[in-house]
């Protein structure tokens, strides 16, 4: 039998109902890996070890019981920091919440908790989700698995580390701009970024509300699957959360059926010719069984970062309002009120965090709204027309997720500008609503390299059962 | 490029207190960040809806509820500063 802390979920599944190995064994298995392996690598802020050994021993009394188990119970996961889990403490990576203990679950966590999941601890991300290398965190960097002297990705390198480091099966990850799939695909893990609204927010520590999604990151595509379909759904707690109307289980697409869309400006320069070259060899694959290929454009493709940095960072400052230095966490003394909201939030928050929220201010500012904001949302549209269009024409997209390999830390940390280039192939997706996959389809030499699936909104089961095809290639 | 005292405005308005030093680096990192960000203007957007949901919302409420929170608790009520001078 294979070692615990290298099982997938199905396996795991299977090993707990066939009494190979208790939920408690499984549990134990984890969390003395995360006590080996963390030191070096950082995925974890929290390990919530006492909650995990009783979730655990309740698995275990079920299993004896021999009632019906459902897939993910007894199965130890990590959950992003910017998530809320009941009465552990949540920081999304900042000081200014570095106390915080969570009142209340999200949404997806009682589902997750209703299916008895195991929950061994909150992962290191980018303070608030604002970066791409999770070096914005207050508490330090994560270290990428495969090169510790490389960053996971971000902003959910945590998430994304944790799974390629065997100290959990399985993550819940958010991703505003490519914060599950670029670290997935840094990491060499599945990283799947739902559709907006198909899976509730109600919990989730509100960056730009109009792009955030909650996604899981995974070792396979089926196990992404299994964790999305119990996360997904309608919630009378997050207005913005829809049932989708396609079943995911079983659904398989054929491949000779398939017509992928090659968006032509996403090979232009920039891209590192060798990434280039894993993700061409990945899409001959699909060729050579009959998918038909077909080269589309996206021609405001080139808009999309620029229209992201306003959007995004006009919608932090907004929902970064709240931390006020009164009403949570950290709070700095001043000899006035003005002076204690300009003390702990100029303490409290990091360096990116007060740009994003500088930069917001600025572009929503009295004169400047309609030229930045404004301009933004509108350019905004033309990105969502451009998929659209394509969408007549294709079943989905293939991209590379991001133009290079994991980079160094320290590389990209001394300019802004270029750690948000990282993003330039994921953010449209979320600009448009888009659900979108990170697939691992080879290596740079020792560094993994994810392939980008695009479908259409609410067309989880078609990108899922694509990338399952590649895994049987 | 943004002036310093651009920089100091929008910090005030954002309710961050930040030092000299930073107030410069600030005034490079977000000048560079908005030159960036120009290439908008290149976008013929006169006849263009905005966009800022990709899908349609509409409000659902909910009733007020609180949650216990942490140890600040003075008889069941939340301890804050004083925030009426």
């Amino acid at each position: 039998m294979r070692e615990l802390t290298n099982l997938t979920i199905s396996q795991a599944h299977q090993g707990l109902k066939k009494k190979q190995f208790s939920a408690l064994e499984l549990c134990r298995a984890y969390l003395n890996n995360i006590k080996k392996k963390d030191k070096e690598i950082h995925a974890f802020l929290t390990i919530s070890e006492k909650l995990a050994l009783s979730q655990a021993k309740k698995v275990d009394s079920l299993l004896v019981s021999g009632r019906p188990m459902p897939v993910l119970a007894g199965i130890p996961c990590a959950v992003k920091d910017d998530i809320l889990v009941e009465a552990v403490k949540c920081t999304a990576g900042s000081k200014i919440l570095e106390n915080y203990i969570a009142p209340y679950d999200a949404t997806v966590i009682q589902k997750l908790k209703e299916q008895r999941v195991v929950i061994l601890g909150k992962t290191n991300q980018d303070e608030f989700g604002m970066g791409s290398s999770t070096e914005n965190s207050a508490f330090g960097p994560t270290k990428n698995p495969h090169d510790l002297t490389r960053t996971p990705g971000g902003s959910s390198g945590g998430s994304a580390a944790a799974v390629a480091a065997d100290e959990c099966v399985f993550s819940l990850a958010e991703d505003t701009g490519g914060s599950i799939r670029q670290p997935a695909s840094f990491c060499g893990a599945v990283g799947l970024k739902p559709t907006y609204g198909a899976v509730s927010r109600y919990g989730l520590i509100a960056f730009a509300s109009s792009l955030d999604q909650i996604g899981p990151i995974t070792k396979t595509v089926e196990d992404a699957k299994i964790v999305y379909e119990a996360i997904c759904g309608k919630d009378p707690k997050d207005s913005t959360s829809v049932e989708s109307k396609f079943p995911i289980s079983n659904f398989q697409f054929p491949i000779k059926n398939l017509r992928i869309g090659i968006p032509k400006e996403y090979f232009i320069k920039g891209i590192d010719p060798s990434v280039e070259k894993i993700i061409k060899s990945a899409i001959k694959k699909y060729e050579d069984r009959g998918a038909k290929i077909v080269e589309v454009s996206l021609p405001h493709a080139e808009f999309a970062l620029a229209a992201y940095y306003i959007i995004n960072p006009s919608e932090a400052s907004a929902n970064l309002a709240r931390y006020d230095g009164i009403k949570y966490g950290f709070s700095a003394s001043g000899k006035d009120l003005m002076e204690v909201y300009l003390r702990s939030r100029g303490q409290g928050f990091g360096a990116e965090v007060r740009r994003r929220i500088m930069l917001g201010t600025y572009a929503l500012s009295a004169g400047y709204y309609e030229a930045y904001y404004l301009r933004a949302q509108k350019v905004r549209t033309l990105i969502k027309n451009d998929f659209d269009r394509v969408f007549q024409k294709v079943d989905c997209l293939f991209t590379p997720t991001s133009p290079f390999p994991a980079f160094k830390l320290g590389e990209k940390t001394s300019d802004p500008l270029s750690m948000y280039l990282s993003d330039i192939y994921t953010v449209s997706v979320n600009l448009a609503g888009l659900p979108a996959l990170s697939l691992p389809c080879g290596k740079v030499s020792n560094l993994p390299v994810g392939l980008q699936i695009i479908g259409q909104a609410f067309n989880e089961h078609k990108i899922l059962s694509i990338a399952e095809t590649f895994e049987k290639l | 490029m943004l002036t310093q005292k651009e920089v100091q405005h929008i910090a005030k308005l954002a309710r961050l207190g930040l030092t000299e030093k930073e107030i410069g680096k600030f005034q490079r990192e977000l000048s560079s960040i908005l030159d960036y960000v120009e290439r908008l203007k290149k976008v013929d957007v006169a006849k263009v809806e905005s966009t800022s949901h990709s899908l349609t919302v509409e409000n659902v409420m909910r009733k007020d509820q609180s949650f216990k929170f942490d140890k600040k608790l003075l008889d069941g009520r939340l301890k804050v500063k004083k925030i009426l001078q």
